[in-house]
């Protein structure tokens, strides 16, 4: 293929008919309804948060809400979703740019701001499915007690334990509460000196995504 | 009989915030469920853990 026709390629747009019809030739119409009526909320874009996001829309996930405050950082090029061109950039316009390259037809709505104990349940109140994806354990633990304490209708689902480069198999998910799944490792720290790399990040955040796929089937 | 993550404890009578310091948890990385309820960080020196009491400690890391 020549230099002009790739491009061409890549530029294409293509309708949401044909989009759907390639999700309808795999799955019974119920699956995708029902997803696509679906609202998920993501607390943090890095690692975890990038990759969930990526896979839901994949999935046809009809609304995601995508919380983040920072930027994209050098550093974060070696576990999460975005690219060089995209560096300086909120992670939520960068995030943004990369789903409505995926699926341009499902709804995004972006929130750039700090998640605190005083504003969990007016971001998150109204969603059924949040999963947390923060980095800093302070700050999961922030946003699952603040969930589960104020947000009565919501489930989340956190990752917990996912650095180094040790067994995928560790990662797991279960379910700890009645409104809470865990999904990783549950002791890895990136405190013990174990950096994140993307394999495992990318495996706890599949299991995240994966979780919130079976509750909004089930 | 106080059952904490699942295991048999003798630590009815201590307060939740006590017990925490005494396994070596640090109050801002944890969620801790009282019979099914969870006990927000400011109030777990107000709760005195009873026998029968299950007690579940969520213990977070970092990373994501």
């Amino acid at each position: 293929m020549s230099k002009r026709a790739q491009e061409a390629t890549i530029t294409q747009t293509i309708s949401n008919d044909v989009l759907e019809k390639a999700f309808d030739e795999r799955f019974p119409l119920e699956m995708k309804e029902k997803l696509r009526s679906a609202r998920v909320a993501i607390a943090g874009l890095g690692g975890l948060g990038s990759h969930i996001a990526v896979m839901l829309a994949r999935s046809g996930v009809g609304h995601l809400f995508l919380v983040d405050y920072d930027v994209v950082d050098v550093t974060n090029l070696n576990r999460q979703m975005y690219l060089i061109p995209q560096l300086g950039k909120k992670k939520t316009e960068a995030l943004l740019e990369i789903l409505q390259q995926i699926n341009p037809y499902l709804s995004y709505e972006t929130c750039c701001t700090k998640v605190t104990s005083d504003n969990v349940k007016e971001l998150f109140g109204e969603y059924i499915y949040v999963c947390e994806a923060f980095d800093q354990a302070d700050q999961k633990a922030m946003l699952v007690n603040g969930i589960l304490m104020e947000c009565p209708n919501t489930i989340i689902v956190s990752g917990n334990g996912m650095a180094g480069y040790g067994d995928c198999n560790d990662i797991v998910t279960k379910q700890q509460m009645r409104r809470l799944y865990i999904c990783g490792d549950g002791k890895t720290d990136v405190g013990d000196g174990l950096g994140l790399m993307a394999p495992r990040v990318a495996a706890c955040a599949a299991h995240q995504a994966n979780k919130v796929i079976q509750l909004i089937l089930s | 009989m106080v059952l904490v993550n699942g295991e048999a404890k003798t630590v009815a009578g201590m307060n939740l915030k006590e017990f925490l310091a005494q396994e070596g948890y640090d109050f801002e990385k944890v969620v801790v469920e009282r019979n099914l309820d969870i006990i927000p960080r400011t109030e777990l020196d107000q709760v005195t853990i009873e026998e029968e009491d299950t007690i579940e400690v969520l213990r977070f890391v970092g990373g994501g």
